[in-house]
């Protein structure tokens, strides 16, 4: 989808080249994340594909067409851009400001409104509520919302974000990364995404690209830049705990042990022993009709008591959870958050999806094998 | 080099009148006398009005007249855009002909933009600024001399800066309230349709706003090595 | 009280010398605009020619008024002319600087965001950077014609017409109160215009 052949930009005025001899590819609906210390020229090599920068030599290809013989303005209309500043224009609603490229390129003033209320629906704000706001009247992560759904706005195939992400709060940040990664499992966008945080990379990206002093360091998988990086700048960028990190890379729902044995309030403690007897886990499920989980009952309480007492009597209420969209980083911190050894991964129906116990968890970093 | 310039132009203005009726006009007696009363006007008036709004500046920016500040504030803002002309008009109607009618003018004219720059100067102080030094058992006389004008002193620079400048061209309407200056230069010139006057009336007084404003930012310069 | 007499008595030659000043101020205030804008517009695009056009319009401005009529008296001949002429170049610098000031002034992230959306440059001037370089360069129109108010009074010594006359005929004819009247009326349209303008400015502003 797009392509770069040996391309270098050489500022006026500058010696070392911003970028040297760069080749690489992006497939279609693919993430690539440019990560790398400021100044390594991932900006620049993203700017140069919607030719905000020209290149010194080398080809781009955009779906198969050097760039170079583009109309610039045909190019950027077709290819989504968000940067870290937003640049909302203050002077225009809301509605406006999305509908900016729809205006550009002509397109009826009935489509175009359909269109603003159906991508601010998309990115998670109300059109009645913000559709004729001003920019100034909106928080940080709602600002950067709206960028992203003006970036959407003529449905281009392609998005180019520089940062978009680097000027809110970390909290908001996480949850703009993850809204973005559920819309881009719908929308299959190939996408160009510039970063200097590792971790942003390793989560957002299908491809990753090491890039340094204008040069292409590493580009592989997230998986393999953390089990296998090139050489010590890779290692130096992602950091001593690699293998904390390569939790970030799963997802809990695709691990968690699905072949436990669950049980209802009302089955007896005799029956839940024997259940639990086959597995070394630390506690058993208690789930409701509808197999959703409502709490636990350890394994140590359990032996400890004897008769006709129903699990019920020994539940404690669910405190350690993860959605099975959570990585497996987070399903450990939450583990160690209530000081447990066990997580219950439910699915978004809040069903009862398996569970990742601390032991687990060490074989399966084991067998991945750091 | 504005100096050279303008002695250069004044030289070839008197040895090329270019008619009789000039020539009575530009002699260097005469010159010399014009340069005297407009450089005089200029330079007392400002410095009348410097040693007035500073002081009055300094002292409306004071916690305890903070009121007084701003409604002083506000009647020099409206102030300012009275016109110049109309300034020394009305000075006319109430002192009459003179020089010294002249001098009130132009102290009033710039005292305002003084005055509004020492004010504002000050009060750009940031609090937290001011607050530390407070913290620090400054007292307020220092505090006022050692930490809020060095910091005002860019603005308040420029105040002066204007206006002399201001003054400069406010002057050369002084002659209409006969208190001479290159002005009369310049309305001599367009009365009799002598271009030699008019000119040198011109290039003197635009070269004295030049030099003026010149002096003054070396001045600043200085200033602010020192500080 | 001969002051309110001379009001009442000659208050329509007072009307049409009024009207007569801002006639005079909005003719040259109009062209300035359309002349200021463009050139800060220009210089915006040729940044090398930003410091000698602003260097030019600064010197325009030290020199004195007075002197500037003089000196274009021989170009436009007596009256309305010259006037005009002189107004207009003294309203030039404000606005120059404050258009160019203005489009600098936006933030370098909302021109890369229109450009990368695949804006066109008259689009992106027309859309983005005069509609937010407005309130700045509304502000320069303000100093500009408080400015030229006061210099149209100067230009009725060159019979450029307007409120001055009055000042300049009372002084001739040692009339106190019509020196009174024009010097009265003129600051009044010029805290008029400042105070009109002021509104403007703090409604394109929010």
């Amino acid at each position: 989808m797009i392509k770069l052949e040996g391309v270098t930009k050489i500022f006026p005025r500058q010696k070392v080249p911003a970028v040297k001899n760069l080749s690489m590819e992006v497939a279609e609906g693919e993430i690539c994340v440019l990560v790398g210390p400021s100044g390594c020229g991932k900006t620049t090599t993203m700017k140069m594909i919607n030719r905000l920068i020209e290149p010194t030599e080398g080809k781009i290809y955009v779906n198969g067409r050097d760039v170079a013989e583009v109309d610039p303005i045909k190019l950027r209309q077709n290819i989504g851009y968000v940067i870290q500043e937003i640049g909302l224009f203050p002077h225009m609603t809301i509605a406006e400001n999305i509908a900016t490229v729809p205006r550009e390129k002509g397109w009826p003033e009935d489509k175009i409104q359909e269109r603003v209320d159906v991508l601010l629906e998309l990115v998670g704000l109300d059109p009645e509520v913000y559709r004729n706001r001003k920019p100034a009247d909106l928080s940080g992560g709602q600002r950067q919302r709206v960028g992203v759904a003006r970036a959407l706005a003529a449905d281009p195939p392609i998005l180019l974000m520089d940062e978009p992400f680097g000027a809110v709060d970390p909290i908001t940040r996480a949850h703009l990364q993850n809204e973005f990664l559920s819309l881009q499992k719908k929308m299959k966008k190939t996408i160009m995404f510039v970063t200097h945080d590792i971790d942003e990379a390793i989560k957002m990206g299908d491809k990753i690209a090491v890039m340094r002093a204008g040069e292409l360091v590493q580009y592989d998988t997230p998986d393999r830049i953390l089990s296998a990086p090139a050489d010590d700048f890779v290692v130096a960028l992602v950091g001593h705990n690699r293998a904390l990190k390569r939790l970030n890379l799963v997802k809990a729902g695709d691990v968690a042990r699905k072949d436990v044995p669950v049980a209802k309030g009302t089955c007896s403690l005799e029956e839940a022993k024997k259940l639990l007897q086959a597995d070394n886990l630390p506690v058993i499920v208690i789930v409701d009709g509808l197999n959703r989980p409502r709490g636990v009952a350890y394994k140590e309480e359990l032996l400890r008591r004897n008769g006709q007492a129903h699990l019920q009597e020994i539940m404690t209420p669910l405190e350690s959870v993860a959605d099975e969209d959570a990585t497996l980083y987070d399903a450990l911190s939450t583990m160690l958050n209530y000081g447990e050894r066990y997580v219950v991964v439910m699915n978004h129906n809040k069903e009862f999806q398996g569970i990742i116990t601390f032991g687990y968890l060490l074989e399966l970093m084991k067998e991945n094998g750091s | 080099m504005f100096v050279t310039c303008g002695g250069a132009a004044a030289v070839y203005f008197v040895e090329n009148p270019g008619s009789a009726m000039a020539a009575r006009v530009l002699t260097y007696n005469h010159l010399a006398v014009l340069t005297a009363q407009h450089v005089g006007m200029v330079v007392i008036s400002s410095l009348l009005a410097a040693t007035t709004a500073l002081p009055l500046g300094i002292l409306i920016s004071r916690p305890r007249l903070r009121l007084l500040g701003t409604i002083l504030e506000n009647i020099v803002n409206i102030g300012q855009t009275i016109p110049s002309i109309a300034v020394i008009a009305l000075s006319f109607t109430v002192l009459g002909l003179g020089f010294n009618t002249a001098l009130f003018a132009l102290w009033l004219y710039s005292l305002l933009p003084i005055l509004r720059n020492t004010y504002a100067g000050i009060m750009s102080v940031p609090p937290g600024v001011r607050e530390a030094a407070v913290g620090m058992g400054m007292r307020p006389w220092r505090i006022l001399f050692k930490v809020e004008l060095p910091l005002a002193f860019p603005i308040i620079m420029a105040g002066i800066r204007t206006a002399v400048v201001v003054n400069v061209g406010t002057a050369t309407l002084a002659t209409f309230i006969g208190a001479g200056g290159f002005g009369h230069l310049i309305v001599t010139g367009i009365m009799v349709r002598r271009l030699q006057l008019l000119l040198s009336g011109c290039i003197l007084s635009a070269l004295l706003a030049m030099l003026c404003d010149h002096l003054l930012g070396m001045v600043e310069e200085k200033v602010k090595a020192s500080i | 009280m001969s002051f309110w007499f001379l009001v009442v008595s000659r208050w329509q030659s007072i009307l049409e010398s009024t009207w007569e000043h801002i006639l005079i101020v909005a003719v040259a205030v109009c062209v300035a605009v359309v002349l200021g804008v463009g050139l800060g517009v220009m210089i915006t695009y040729w940044r090398s020619l930003a410091g000698p056009v602003l260097y030019f319009c600064q010197v325009v401005m030290t020199i004195p008024s007075l002197a500037m009529l003089g000196l274009l008296l021989p170009v436009f001949g007596i009256g309305y002319k010259t006037g005009v002429a002189t107004l207009i170049l003294y309203s030039l610098l404000p606005i120059v600087r404050n258009t160019y000031a203005g489009i600098e002034g936006i933030e370098p992230a909302i021109i890369e965001a229109a450009k990368g959306m695949g804006m066109r440059e008259i689009t992106i001037l027309r859309r983005i950077k005069l509609p937010l370089a407005w309130p700045v360069i509304l502000a320069g129109i303000r100093t500009a014609v408080v400015m030229i108010v006061g210099i149209a009074a100067i230009a009725s010594y060159i019979g450029a017409g307007g409120l001055g006359e009055f000042i300049f005929r009372g002084i001739s004819q040692w009339n106190l109160q019509l020196v009174l009247v024009g010097a009265v009326c003129v600051s009044i349209l010029a805290v008029l215009a400042d105070g009109l303008l002021k509104r403007v400015e703090g409604r394109t502003r929010r």
